[in-house]
């Protein structure tokens, strides 16, 4: 019951850093209706500037302004460069343009980790062990999944709250109407660029201080697809809620199920979970179900 | 004699009463045309006669034949034509396909064959391209056959579309607003083509359209839809004559009448 | 290089649906070739090992992703399981015995079932829903791969966990297949079957229905297309297309059926590589498939040239990166400025030369 009670807890804590990979998703996919494929590209980058700063000297706050700064800036680049031109053409290109996107970073990637090698995020955030009776974590996942909770509110504090919020949901709801009503969807796409390279360096610190800063992290990223698809595409609960039960069902099953198998459990089990979601249910269980006129 | 039927169509969407109890009757030759305001269902009605909506209640019969809750592709199959109001097009293929595949659902040949282009593929591939010539010559688009559709202006997309409906050599034909978005040449060749469609080929046509005076010259009969109903029927003398008509249809005052 | 229509007069419907409809493709059809069996007697081993044999191989691959993704509009993320899935299949029949031809095809069949299995989500949804079920593909086969390989191979034949297997020497007929020069004809040869049944098919009955699916699903549907029969049939015929790839891959190019080989980088660059040759044309996947293979072996060429120009060493990390970033710029690129590919820029050539020298 304690193996089990292990394998859950750490479960819960990876998952909710599953969701906050889901939430930058969600954040892109709500106001432009594009999946992006980049997402664990962009954490990968936001990691190793944060890790690359504090490998020069940089204290703390300095590593994570550089991170805000570089994520900002791509952001912003990003949309303006490839999706404001993309406007309009069909959404499997916008799609694919991410996947291009992907492809672009991690060439930046490779060079730049081949210039300067770094390992590890470093905050100086404690390592020890922390022990809740029967079940011993680590106290940078707590941390780690504090912060995501932390995020999760934010961002919904501001759709629920905020006149850039209101926009957003005004967007999601019918772009062509939203832009009659004068809301600047450039603008807006910028937004949730921006807002989803913040999201990925908050991930890619906490996942660059847990695994490292390497291209496992770029993985990583795209756990969030199963996440997303089983929580809906356009739902922050639904978002948070599949992606603790992404992570705890992964953690669990690959607990009694890899000394069985040999290995690798991890990381095909999302997939398959998503794969028989999509049968079961294919517009996951928070989204909505387009319906078609003539 | 009745070619196609409907009967009591119900249909709703959330707590829009779209169609309350529609009858429709459809006979043998005859063009019928199908008026309204803005969102009095008629667009519903042809989506529910040609498969794409599924009534909640009443029926739909084609040549006698329940087609009620069939599927698109097999209402198509029994002998449904249409075209759309918002036109639908391929873009990505040419005028010449896009009517070939009006010719699909009579061709025989499976991929094997067509991967193959042996034989039956290939000799009835030949066919269909003949018969789609036909119906080029008879739109009168034979300049533009090798053009992508997607470059086409409405006018000549109305067309295709038109053709490729008849390449289904369908039993009825139901046009969804073909004069929409067209001037008034093409509305008048649009129109030959409608009559010349009903008069050469036999084909009894449903007709869906705003502009009245198309409306009045080339139909036989005019249904008239208001809020998921049927409000009159007749002549198109008859219904021009209609107090209920002109009241819901052309927005006059019931005191003016 | 004129593609002159001029003075071509067709007098039956046969002749004018015929694949060349003008007298100059044909003639440029037969000289490319003439092209490609010349090739081979001049080539050096660098040339088939890192060139010819990939190009041929891979094509096959781009070309059954084009037919699903290009011409039936069923994006694929997972291309490289498929290929996966009849690279493996062809290796462990050939081991068990079965002739090399049958076993490619097999192979092929294989992909086909498997393919139709990660499709069947294709009845309900669509787009991006769709492009996922194909991703999980790409994580899902590899493991299993790497489960059931072990099982079925005999032991001594699978190295290293038991998911990389050498397949023996191919024979065809009771000739070896052996030499650079012999495994290069047969992939061509294979090759050009392939592409006059691609060909074939988008020019008739199923080729337009999938466009028409592509286009407008819901028009295609009250046309009477049975769209559900001709998404799987695409997602059928597309993983057949791998493969076969994928049996040609591991038994003239890799030599080694290995899982690591087709991951989803492999599935990704192959998508690449049809968007920039030219989503829905044949041409585009020779055009891309030729982009893939050539970027990387120019950039290492001009690379090392200009860094020893300037004197210093320019690791392979370095132009692994380069070529990363070429890629993924131009992917974003020609999306924005020409989302039909290399295959518009020929056919904006062609339509050039078409009524040359006058150009009305």
């Amino acid at each position: 019951m304690d193996f089990f009670l292990e394998l859950f807890v750490n479960g819960l804590l990876t998952g909710v850093l599953y969701a906050l990979i889901a939430l930058g998703l969600v954040l892109i996919y709500k106001a432009s209706s594009v999946l992006n494929l980049a997402v664990g590209e962009m954490a990968l980058l936001a990691s190793f500037v944060v890790a690359l700063a504090a490998n020069f000297g940089a204290p703390s706050w300095l590593a994570i302004l550089a991170g805000v700064v570089v994520m900002v800036a791509f952001g912003y680049f990003v949309e303006r460069l490839a999706f404001r031109p993309l406007i309009g053409q069909p959404v499997i290109s916008l799609i694919m343009a991410t996947v291009g996107i992907a492809l672009f970073l991690r060439g930046i990637y490779f060079i730049l980790s081949n210039k300067w090698p770094v390992y590890l995020v470093d905050l100086g955030l404690p390592v020890d062990s922390l022990n809740l009776g029967p079940v011993s974590l680590l106290s940078s996942s707590v941390v780690g999944g504090l912060v995501a909770l932390l995020l999760f509110g934010l961002v919904g504090y501001i759709y629920a709250r905020t006149r850039t919020g209101l926009a957003l949901r005004a967007v999601s709801d019918n772009q062509t109407v939203a832009l009659s009503l004068g809301i600047s969807i450039d603008h807006l796409w910028a937004v949730v660029w921006i807002g989803a390279g913040l999201v990925a360096l908050v991930s890619g610190i906490v996942w660059g201080q847990r695994i490292g800063v390497q291209f496992g992290i770029a993985i990583l990223g795209l756990k969030g697809l199963p996440v997303v698809f089983l929580g809906g595409l356009d739902s922050m609960v639904g978002a948070l809620l599949a992606g603790i039960f992404i992570g705890v069902a992964e953690n669990v099953v690959a607990g009694y199920l890899d000394p069985l198998i040999g290995g690798g459990t991890k990381e095909f089990l999302p997939f398959f979970i998503m794969l028989i979601a999509l049968w079961v249910r294919p517009y996951g269980f928070f989204g909505r179900e387009i319906i078609e006129r003539v | 004699m009745a070619i196609l039927e409907a009967r009591d169509v119900h249909i709703a969407f959330g707590g829009v009463q779209a169609l309350q109890g529609v009858d429709l009757t459809l006979n043998e030759g005859e063009i019928l045309a199908v008026i309204g305001p803005n969102g009095a269902g008629k667009t519903t009605l042809m989506n529910c006669i040609s498969g794409w909506y599924k009534p909640d209640k009443g029926r739909i019969l084609l040549e006698g034949r329940d087609i009620t809750g069939l599927p698109a592709d097999k209402v198509a199959a029994a002998g449904i034509g249409r075209t759309f109001q918002n036109t639908a097009i391929f873009h990505g293929l040419t005028v010449l396909e896009n009517i070939m595949v009006g010719a699909h659902l009579w061709m025989r040949s499976n991929f094997l064959s067509c991967m193959l282009y042996w034989n039956l593929a290939q000799k009835e591939e030949i066919e269909v391209r003949e018969f789609a010539e036909e119906i080029i010559d008879f739109l009168e688009i034979e300049h533009i056959r090798r053009t992508p559709a997607g470059a086409l202006p409405m006018g000549l997309r109305r067309r295709v579309e038109l053709g490729r409906a008849l390449a289904m050599r369908p039993k009825v034909l139901l046009l969804d607003e073909p004069m929409a978005g067209l001037n008034v040449e093409e509305k008048e060749d649009m129109a030959r083509f409608v009559l010349d469609v009903n008069e050469e080929w036999g084909l009894p046509v449903i007709l869906i359209e705003h502009d009245m005076g198309v409306v009045m010259d080339i139909s036989d009969r005019v249904m008239v839809l208001d809020y998921g109903r049927k409000i009159a029927e007749g002549t198109p003398d008859e219904v021009r004559q209609n107090p209920k008509v002109i009241n819901a249809y052309l927005g006059v005052q019931s005191e003016a009448v | 290089m004129i593609y002159r229509e001029t003075g071509v007069h067709h007098t039956t419907y046969r002749t004018d649906m015929a694949l060349f409809r003008v007298p100059l493709a044909r003639w440029s059809v037969a000289g490319l070739l003439v092209v490609a069996v010349v090739i081979p007697f001049f080539a050096t081993d660098y040339w088939f090992s890192a060139i010819l044999i990939p190009f041929l191989t891979f094509t096959i691959a781009t070309l059954g992703l084009n037919l699903m993704t290009g011409y039936a509009g069923q994006v694929s993320l997972g291309h490289a399981a498929f290929i996966a899935v009849g690279g493996y299949t062809a290796t462990i029949l050939l081991i068990y015995d079965i002739p090399f031809l049958a076993a490619v095809v097999l192979g092929g069949l294989m992909a086909a079932l498997v393919g139709l299995v990660f499709g069947i989500p294709s009845a309900r949804i669509k787009g991006l829903y769709l492009a996922m079920a194909t991703l999980a593909a790409q994580f899902v086969l590899p493991w299993a791969i790497s489960r059931v390989v072990p099982l079925v191979v005999p032991t001594g034949l699978a190295v290293a966990g038991g998911d990389t297997v050498y397949p023996p020497r191919p024979n065809l007929f009771g000739l070896e297949i052996d030499s650079l020069f012999e495994r290069y004809f047969v992939s061509l040869a294979i090759l050009v079957v392939m592409t006059v049944f691609a060909m074939n098919l988008v020019r008739t009955r199923v080729g337009r229905a999938w466009v028409a699916i592509r286009d407008h699903d819901v028009a295609a549907k009250i046309l009477g297309v049975n769209i559900t029969h001709y998404k799987l049939l695409a997602f059928a015929i597309g993983s057949f297309y791998a493969g076969v790839s994928g049996a040609l891959m591991v038994f003239f190019y890799y030599g080694v059926a290995h899982v690591g080989e087709f991951n989803l980088d492999l599935s990704l660059k192959l998508l690449g590589a049809i968007i920039i040759g030219g989503l829905g044309s044949i041409i585009g996947s020779f055009f891309g498939t030729a982009f893939i293979i050539l970027l990387p072996i120019f950039l290492n060429i001009s690379l090392t040239f200009l860094g020893n120009a300037a004197g210093f060493q320019v690791s392979s990390g370095i132009i692994a990166g380069i070529e990363n970033i070429v890629f993924g710029a131009l992917v974003v690129v020609l999306l924005i400025v020409e989302p039909l590919g290399l295959a518009k820029f020929w056919q904006n050539v062609k339509d050039y030369f078409r009524l040359w020298p006058f150009s009305y």
